[in-house]
């Protein structure tokens, strides 16, 4: 088992190397200089002593090297646009309000995903089954940017149940949450069904009805938690979805997290910037996938180590 | 006098009780999958038919008729510019069924042919293959998607792009108004689910009984991939690509939405949302109708593909 641990976490090293090394490379494939603009050109001396400031007159070599050498001691290098930050100081004030909205979002995908997709389950082929799928496949088709505005305009525009927009309060985490965690709700509904229309079929089930264990008991205690399994492999690409799904969400609700700010400096082609979050968004969606992959085999021991892909 | 019987029963198996035949009466039992096959002849006729639809051109606009709200002149109102929203929302269709269609045409055939390749000759080059596969699979696909639009589409300023290569791309993707680049991104990530997908179900069926007869009877190699592997592969192949062209629609739609996909005036849901998205206040209409068009399309491929799950892949429930 330790010997599995350690082998897949040396396996994502070079998948992060190839990251970095073609974020790099496609940054600097960018025509152009940063600095100056072709109606706006800068004096040579100027634009010399920038280049020389930023190291950008040294060799492609040089510096990936130094780049990464900063990185990975922490230090993502200064922002070309907002000369007072740095990448740092942008992440760590950005990202605590994307990180609380994707928490939300996966509280919500999960409250209501899962109970839907057991009362699914468990009442299969009659209206409420066929409902609840119906909505769960609508859910996974309406895309956040097609539901933040309608939730927009019936919830906080028509009805002014809660604020349009913004971040500080909890009314105003609530639209966000639900823009971006329902889509999700509709995969584990669906997911959770399917599992556990294959668990309520096994002996041990029967087994535990034989028993004369109450109805309740059965479904959360015995198959629920079998069912749940294979839910836990959706969690690494819903992580995936609800990084890149909160770039939407921010842009559309005025929240200032690290998504829009991304945005921002795709916009302004904040280059740093750009390598900075695009690199941290990679390290967090690799060492997610890695825990699901090794949570999976801790949760169900009948995966062989070997096996698993 | 068993002439005719044999007849009788060669016409059954071909006629009603082929595999096909099976597999289309399931998907036509499926009422979602007819509802969704319906909606998408229907899309797909809006696209083709776009300029005899459309009232209007999409992109000319009326600037004394900014933000009109519905009317005979206008039937859904009019944009910013003053640009017909009923024309723009029809001309949309082009754009993401384009993105739907391509995208699926690559990621199947790429897949197809990489995972046939290292499921059927295996060995070394199987784990060569496969080895490439896991590292672009861990990839960030989207972000990778995110950064070749950075690179190719936002120059510093107007700076003069050099490099034949670069000009190609760059001049085919605004001939294309923006979506080549998007379309060569998502073919670009897309195959590599695919190809996995694939080599695993070549493996496995290498070891059935209907290509190990067929080993033993002298086949080539040609025959067996051809007569027997790939029409194999390609139900499961194609619940998995129509199930993933919701996601290829939504990747556009969100590249155009944050400002490095389509480039205007191209009628592209993604930046019809941005836009109306302004006057959300004013005019909720101009970002929710195109929404609403998005998740249609989204909503058809998913229904279809749910089908032809059921229909082609019946083990996969």
């Amino acid at each position: 088992m330790i010997t599995f641990i350690f082998r897949r976490t040396l396996a994502i090293i070079p998948v992060l190397f190839v990251i970095s090394l073609i974020t790099f490379l496609l940054m600097h494939a960018v025509p152009g200089s940063p600095f100056a603009t072709e109606d706006k050109p800068l004096p040579p001396q100027i634009q010399e002593n920038l280049e020389a400031y930023y190291h950008l007159d040294e060799t492609l070599v040089q510096q990936y090297m130094r780049y990464m050498g900063n990185a990975l001691r922490g230090d993502l290098g200064p922002s070309y646009m907002q000369r007072t930050r740095t990448v740092n100081d942008i992440i760590r004030d950005h990202l605590p309000p994307s990180f609380v909205l994707g928490l939300l979002a996966l509280l919500v995908a999960i409250i209501l995903g899962i109970p839907i997709g057991v009362v699914s389950a468990l009442r299969q082929n009659t209206w409420i089954d066929y409902f609840a799928m119906l909505l769960a496949i609508a859910g996974v088709s309406v895309p956040a940017m097609t539901l933040g505005p309608l939730l927009i305009w019936g919830i906080a525009l028509e009805l002014h149940l809660l604020p349009v927009a913004r971040w500080g309060t909890w009314q105003q985490a609530i639209l966000p949450a639900l823009t971006l965690g329902l889509g999700h709700a509709a995969v584990i509904a669906r997911l959770t069904r399917a599992s556990m229309l294959q668990v309520i079929h096994e002996d041990y089930i029967r087994t535990a009805h034989s028993k004369g264990l109450s109805e309740a008991r059965v479904v959360i205690k015995h198959a629920l938690r079998n069912a749940l399994i294979p839910v836990v492999t959706v969690l690494g690409p819903l992580f995936a979805a609800l990084v890149t799904g909160s770039m939407v969400v921010e842009q559309i609700f005025a929240i200032p997290g690290l998504g829009r700010y991304f945005i921002d400096s795709v916009s302004s082609r904040d280059y740093p910037v750009i390598m900075g979050t695009t690199l941290l968004f990679s390290v967090m969606l690799v060492v997610s996938n890695l825990a699901v992959d090794l949570s999976y085999t801790l949760i169900d021991p009948r995966i062989r180590l070997d096996q698993a892909k | 006098m068993t002439q005719p019987i044999q007849a009788s029963l060669r016409k059954s198996t071909s006629k009603s009780n082929s595999p096909q035949r099976r597999a289309l009466r399931r998907l036509l039992r499926h009422r979602a999958a007819v509802a969704g096959g319906i909606l998408l002849i229907f899309l797909i006729l809006i696209a083709i038919f776009a300029p005899w639809l459309a009232p209007k051109r999409f992109d000319e606009g009326d600037l004394l008729a900014n933000y009109a709200p519905p009317s005979a002149k206008f039937p859904m109102g009019a944009d910013f510019l003053g640009r017909d929203l009923l024309s723009r929302l029809i001309y949309g269709t082009r754009i993401s069924l384009t993105v739907a269609f391509l995208g699926a045409f690559f990621a199947f055939t790429v897949g197809l042919i990489y995972g046939v390749v290292a499921g059927y000759y295996g060995g070394r080059l199987d784990s060569l293959m496969m080895r490439i596969v896991d590292v672009l699979y861990a990839f960030p696909s989207l972000l990778f998607i995110i950064l070749l639009m950075i690179t190719f589409k936002t120059g510093f300023g107007g700076t003069v792009v050099h490099g034949w290569l670069f000009q190609l791309i760059t001049n085919l993707d605004s001939r294309m108004g923006g979506v080549f680049l998007i379309i060569v991104g998502i073919s670009v990530t897309s195959w590599v689910g695919m190809a996995r997908l694939t080599r695993g179900m070549a493996l496995s069926l290498q070891k059935s009984d209907f290509i190990q007869s067929a080993v033993a009877l002298g086949a080539r190699d040609s025959r067996i991939i051809f007569r027997h592997l790939v029409p194999s592969l390609i139900g499961p192949l194609l619940v998995r690509v129509t199930l993933a062209i919701p996601g290829f629609i939504a990747t556009e739609a969100f590249l155009s939405f944050i400002g490095i996909g389509a480039t205007p005036p191209t009628p592209s849901w993604g930046i019809m949302i941005a836009e109306g998205f302004k006057a959300m206040r004013s005019h909720p209409h101009l970002a929710i109708y195109p929404g609403i068009a998005l998740a249609m399309v989204m909503l058809a491929f998913n229904f279809l593909g749910d089908g032809l799950r059921d229909a082609l892949d019946p083990h996969s429930r």
